[in-house]
């Protein structure tokens, strides 16, 4: 549990973390945290021959509202975000699942761009993002862009980022919408086997799921109850095409999408 | 020697012995400031070199070829060597059973479970001898493997070793009383069928050798967390082709934990040795994580089918324990010793008098096992107390009156079990009433019926268990028939040793041979002996390191059958009071008194009646060392004395495989309640209540804390935590995050209970408690979790997912339209199974032509580099293929078979890399369009093992999904069309940006 060698560059300007990016390409990797990359190259999964630290850069550490937006910058750490005195009034969801985002030690250290990066279809953040329809901003030596939640997650721990480029920011919408939260893991603090993020939209409820898919899915209802709501969820559980793995069953997994998926429409419909 | 002794009874009689307080422990305070010295912790000589461990990915395997060359050439490499390079420096391990069979530490031809080490680099450090590992070329031949201990004695299964057919390492079966007429006159036969799983303790510190070979006097100098029994050393010294004196093994101050677990760590003292000679440097080597879930040792998993006869009132008259024990892929010392550590206990606390046994040891491929807290217990108390629990459902009884109309009488100690064991003392009918009423079962219930009443799904489970402690070193030749031990030679007894020494300011040293893990020996010890010489704690100082070249010790050394407060603290006293009763009369001599008028008190030696006569304890104890011809006639030094204990009882089998397996037998009464969610179906324990008695108490506070470790770790077997393997031996829980231990916050706080029935065998009369609620507790939590389901049969660990099997009934239907094509219940067979379909625009002949040609192949397959053409139809290619960040090489092999040209074709591959293998078949079908175009249709099956099988098999699935997905996505793309099982646009884009302007 040693990793290869690396290069590591330690950025002292976001000029300079693209330049070495838009250089390297996928040779390269973006360390923020840690939390998920620093195992991976422990266990030689990941062999990059060059790490590009962004902590140090004061530009990517900020927490902003503006306009109905909250952003946050890529070295915002997830225990920054949950103790951020604005959470409870500006991203409900947010406060909601971040103490479902590991444990106390990984949230000091993980961030919260670097965990939507990450991509792991259990993770809650990339699920609040998808379920609030945030926005990831992306950046390269050339180019900015914007590419909104249901574009980017793109499957198993894969996203529509190109190899040059790097996450500076996420914005999720501001709002006082009615959501809710609910998380089943084997321990408080494990990868989700399902995660269910509900939020209220003009016409109904937006039910987004983590952990059964590959990667985050958020379906839009209209107000139903009753057979019709089961129904519905019934077979939205089917379509996220669940898995056994040694801690769940398929079946277990589609059996909390319906169950836990009722509760959360219905208590954001009331 | 009675001097003492009455000195240290009257003492308890005041109440102001040091023993059975609880003192702080003297080991605190460098642990909580940082200044343990693990083994990690300590200095190496200048020079000293870090080995790295090749391991197979294969459950089952041969080994084709290895090539060391690349690796031997890497840079800071000193040595790489191979399984033939480590057979030529060492012997095989001596194997527990007669059979001829070889046990290597490392893979010899074949390998047999996943994580075997296969070779081993050494390297100037760490980071330099993994990045030479990632060089060796192994080339492997999958064999079928054998991984369910019961589908591996079926005719057919795949072998491991000849030297075991139908693998098959012990096949033994035993009579005790008369157990045909008893079932013949029961009223009842209750049979139960459990399967007992793999699991482990995990300590937080894992493996760790430093070792060295001195070529002039031919002898190997080891530092190895190691915690005994040092029987083991003779396995040791054998197997490196020394004589035993010519092996000093040696023991660090501090282990992070052990549980049994560091006892497994001696086939690779062998390969760290063998190493050592052959590099002709120190070599060190730490485990990692990874190695330690994988390929360190577990517990045994077990399947066994109990019979009981049974009266109408629930009475137990006979029981038949068929029993099938899984040691994984070799039979490593002392196993099968799992299996008959519990064999004089098979009646668990119950007077049960006639027993039919049968017992086989089977070998498969997972990793081989050892010790492990609770060593037998859990597996005998999960088969045994669940029966009793369906006995009480089947007759309608209550499971507490079935438990009590069952037990050992209290007027029946010492009590012989019908296999052997000799019950020292107890009074299991007062231990339940007091454990009922302190613990409060009435409110218990209460709380029970009101959750029912609201329709919660609560229930109670009840244990009662017999803990035995300190092991008769001869129980596992009671798996040898009696003509095999007659030829063998009688084993038995539990030596312990303990010495206590007086330097020439006087002050008292204590060295004990039982390595402790963190538990606190040294503490006890100096209680222990602090009350013999009336001094205080903090002036005895102990040392519990071994160093088998200077220190005293046997074969039954260590720690392990929680031995150390029955036996280790009282051969200590013993030996201080040999000192004392000299001492006494040094100073009665001095004094001018009789002995008998002599105490040992407040620092002092002085005399009973006249408290003013004495003398500094200091300045008797030292005369030894000053003015020896001072010293009275024939009193003999005070300077040193070690003394070897075995108790008696402790006999070696006898020809009717009778054996008196353990010294001691405490008592645990368990009961909790449990909830269980109606959604999630999570347990939650809501109370759980141990009643414990274990003799006499030392330390209270040490006998909770061991109560609650225990506790915790069965809440994790109970609950959370399993070795879980796939059909294909692939191991499936590499990490923490797979391998679930419970943390403070899944583990409730247990009432702890206590009563004192002194053993009338052991010096203190204490008994062991350190495996207790490992035994207990996991079965007490599957009685709770039976009685609120109403269910039967129940694996542990009790998986949310598992549960839900149990109680849910058939899945609502998808609705049409809404499923995804080809939903597969997988039924743990962790294969990958997939289809999907691709329009393109290219006729069916072209998209053939593209098929056949490497070319095309090349450009399709995910990260395809350097396709080499073996023939028309099989292709040999370098592949890169990534997920997110992780990125491996693979070797793949790919055929094509069954071609109906241009309408269908099978795809089949296999691919090598450092991260694993993968193999898959895909069958490829062309339909052509009437405008031109063609469907692709295409199946595949698919496996992954290795390891990110072990480290990321939550992700597997989906990741494998994803390659293939790529695959498709290409081949369509080449042909000129989409793939309607669309892949993520992503893909897409990568596969451009990888296949540039070729596609």
């Amino acid at each position: 549990m040693k990793p290869a060698a690396f290069d590591y560059v330690r950025a002292e300007h976001l000029d300079e973390a693209l330049d070495v990016l838009n250089r390297e390409g996928s040779d390269a990797r973006i360390i923020a945290g840690g939390q998920s990359l620093m195992p991976m190259l422990n266990m030689r999964l990941a062999k990059p021959r060059t790490l590009i630290d962004i902590m140090r850069l004061p530009e990517l550490s900020r927490i902003e509202r503006k306009a109905g937006t909250v952003t946050v910058g890529a070295g915002v750490r997830q225990a920054s975000l949950l103790d951020w005195p604005e959470l409870g009034q500006s991203l409900r969801l947010a406060a909601m699942a971040l103490p479902w985002t590991g444990h106390a030690q990984t949230r000091s250290r993980g961030t919260v761009c670097g965990s939507i990066a990450h991509a792991d279809p259990s993770a809650e953040l990339p699920l609040v993002l998808r379920a609030l329809g945030g926005e990831v901003h992306l950046c390269s030596a050339r180019a900015r862009r914007r590419v909104a939640a249901k574009d980017f997650f793109a499957g198993m721990m894969a996203t529509t980022r190109a190899d040059e480029e790097m996450i500076e920011a996420v914005s999720f919408p501001a709002d006082q919408r009615l959501c809710a939260f609910r998380e089943v893991a084997r321990r408080h603090g494990d990868f989700a086997i399902v995660a269910c993020a509900a939020v209220a939209t003009t016409d109904g409820v937006r039910l987004a799921v983590g952990g059964v898919a590959d990667m985050p899915t958020a379906r839009d209802f209209p107000r139903l109850d009753g057979s019709a709501l089961d129904d519905a969820l019934n077979a939205f559980a089917y379509e996220l095409d669940a898995r056994d793995d040694v801690h769940a069953t398929a079946r277990y997994r589609r059996d909390l999408v319906r169950m836990i998926g009722r509760d959360l429409v219905r208590e954001v419909l009331q | 020697m009675a001097e003492a002794a009455s000195h240290v009874m009257a003492n308890r009689e005041t109440g102001s012995t040091w023993v059975g307080r609880s003192i702080p422990r003297v080991e605190d305070s460098a642990l909580l400031t940082g200044r343990g010295r693990f083994i990690d912790d300590l200095g190496v000589r200048p020079g000293t070199l870090q080995a790295a461990m090749l391991r197979s990915p294969h459950a089952h395997a041969d080994i084709v070829s290895i090539d060391l060359s690349a690796a031997k050439q890497a840079p800071g490499v000193v040595a790489v060597l191979a399984g033939e390079d480590i057979k030529a420096l060492t012997s095989s391990l001596v194997v527990g059973v007669k059979a001829p069979v070889e046990c290597w530490p490392i893979a010899i031809g074949r390998v047999r479970y996943v994580g075997e080490p296969v070779a081993m680099v050494v390297a100037t450090d760490r980071y330099l001898a993994e990045d030479a590992v990632d060089l060796i070329e192994v080339r492997y031949e999958a064999r079928p493997a054998a991984v369910d201990p019961l589908a591996a004695l079926s005719p057919g299964a795949p072998v491991l070793h000849d030297g075991f057919p139908g693998n098959v390492a012990s096949d033994r079966t035993f009579r005790y009383g008369d157990p045909e007429q008893a079932f013949a006159s029961a009223a009842h036969r209750i049979s139960i069928d459990v399967r007992y799983p793999r699991n482990s303790c995990t300590p937080i510190e894992t493996y760790g050798v430093v070792a060295e070979y001195d070529p002039g006097e031919d002898a190997y100098d080891v530092l190895a967390n190691f915690q005994g029994p040092f029987s083991i050393h003779a396995v040791l010294s054998r197997a490196l082709k020394v004589p035993g004196n010519r092996l000093r093994l040696r023991t660090p101050p501090d282990s992070g934990g052990s549980f049994g677990v560091k006892q497994g760590i001696f086939p690779y003292i062998v390969l760290i040795a063998a190493a050592a000679r052959a590099a002709g440097r120190p070599v060190k080597w730490i485990e990692d994580r990874l190695e330690h879930l994988t390929a360190s040792v577990s517990a045994t998993n077990r399947a066994i089918t109990l019979t009981a006869a049974v009266a109408e009132d629930g009475r137990i008259l006979a029981l038949d324990w068929d029993q099938v024990e899984d040691c994984g892929a070799h039979l490593r010392a002392p196993e099968p010793a799992t299996l008959y550590r519990m064999h004089g206990n098979l009646n668990g606390a119950y007077d049960i008098r006639h027993l039919a046994v049968r017992n086989r040891v089977v070998v498969t491929n997972k990793t081989p096992t050892g010790l492990n807290r609770g060593f037998g217990g859990p597996q005998v108390y999960f088969a045994l107390e669940r029966l009793v629990q369906r006995i009480a459902v089947q007759l309608g009884l209550d499971p507490l009156d079935v438990i009590t109309r069952n037990l050992v009488p209290a007027d029946a100690f010492p009590y012989r079990t019908a296999s052997g064991a000799l019950l020292d003392s107890g009074n299991y009918q007062e231990a339940m009433r007091r454990g009922v009423d302190e613990g409060a079962l009435a409110e218990l219930k209460a709380r029970r019926d009101a959750a029912r009443a609201q329709g919660r799904l609560y229930g109670i489970g009840y244990t009662a268990v017999v803990e035995p402690s300190v092991s008769n070193m001869g129980y596992i030749t009671t798996v040898l028939t009696p003509a095999e031990r007659r030829k063998a030679g009688p084993k038995n007894g539990a030596q312990a040793t303990a010495t206590v020494a007086i330097d020439p300011v006087g002050s008292v040293t204590v060295h004990v041979a039982s390595v402790p893990q963190g538990q606190g020996h040294r503490t006890v010890l100096s209680q222990v002996v602090a009350d013999v010489f009336g001094l205080k704690p903090a002036e005895i100082r102990v040392n519990t390191e071994i160093d088998t070249a200077k220190d005293a010790w046997s074969i039954a050394s260590g720690n392990y059958a929680s031995r150390f407060a029955p036996a280790v603290a009282g051969t200590a006293r013993l030996a201080a009071e040999r000192i004392a009763e000299r001492l006494a009369r040094i100073a009665a001599s001095q004094l001018n008194t009789e002995i008998e008028d002599i105490a040992f008190s407040g620092g002092n030696v002085g005399s009973k009646r006249n408290p003013d006569n004495k003398l500094a304890f200091s300045r008797v104890a030292g005369l030894s060392h000053w003015s020896p011809a001072a010293l009275p006639d024939g009193v003999g030094q005070t300077i040193r004395e070690t003394v070897f204990w075995s108790p008696p009882e402790l006999t070696a089998p006898d020809e009717e495989d009778h054996i008196n397996s353990s010294l001691c037998h405490g008592f645990i009464f368990d009961f909790c309640g449990v909830e269980i969610d109606r959604t999630t179906l999570q347990t939650r324990i809501d109370r759980y209540v141990t009643m414990h008695d274990c003799g006499t108490i030392l330390h209270p506070a040490m006998v909770d804390g061991q109560i609650r470790g225990g506790f915790a770790q069965a809440v994790g077997a109970a609950l959370y935590e399993e070795y879980a393997y796939a059909a294909d031996g692939s191991f499936l829980t590499g990490t923490f995050a797979d391998y679930l231990l419970p943390t403070t916050a899944e583990i409730p706080d247990p009432v702890i209970l206590h009563m004192e029935t002194p053993s009338p065998f052991t010096p203190l009369g204490s008994k062991g408690v350190g495996e207790g609620n490992c035994m207990s507790t996991p079965v007490c939590i599957a009685n709770a979790v039976a009685d609120a389901l109403v269910a039967k049969d129940l694996e542990l660990p009790l998986m949310p997912a598992k549960l839900a099997q149990l109680v849910r009934g058939i899945e609502p239907a998808p609705q049409a339209g809404h499923a995804p094509e080809g939903i597969k219940e997988s039924n743990g067979d962790r294969r990958l199974r997939g289809e999907g379909e691709a329009i393109v625009a290219a006729p069916a002949q072209q998209v053939w032509d593209m098929l056949l040609d490497p070319a095309t192949l090349q450009a399709v397959i995910p990260g395809c580099h350097n396709v080499e053409r073996l023939s028309d139809t099989h292709f040999r290619a370098d592949v890169t293929i990534g997920i997110g960040p992780v990125k491996g090489q693979y070797r793949a092999d790919v055929k094509l078979s069954d071609l109906d040209p241009p309408h269908a074709v099978t795809l089949g591959g296999a691919a090598e890399g450092t991260l694993g293998f993968g193999s898959g078949e895909g069958r490829i079908t062309l339909v052509p369009h009437e405008n031109g175009g063609t469907t692709i249709r295409y199946v595949y099956e698919a496996a992954i093992g290795g390891k990110v099988a072990s480290i990321g098999g939550r992700l597997l699935d989906g990741a494998a999904r994803v390659i293939i997905g790529q695959f498709f996505a290409a081949l369509a793309r080449k042909a000129g069309g989409g793939a309607a099982d669309q892949p993520a646009p992503s893909f897409l884009a990568r596969i451009r940006r990888w296949f540039g302007g070729r596609s």
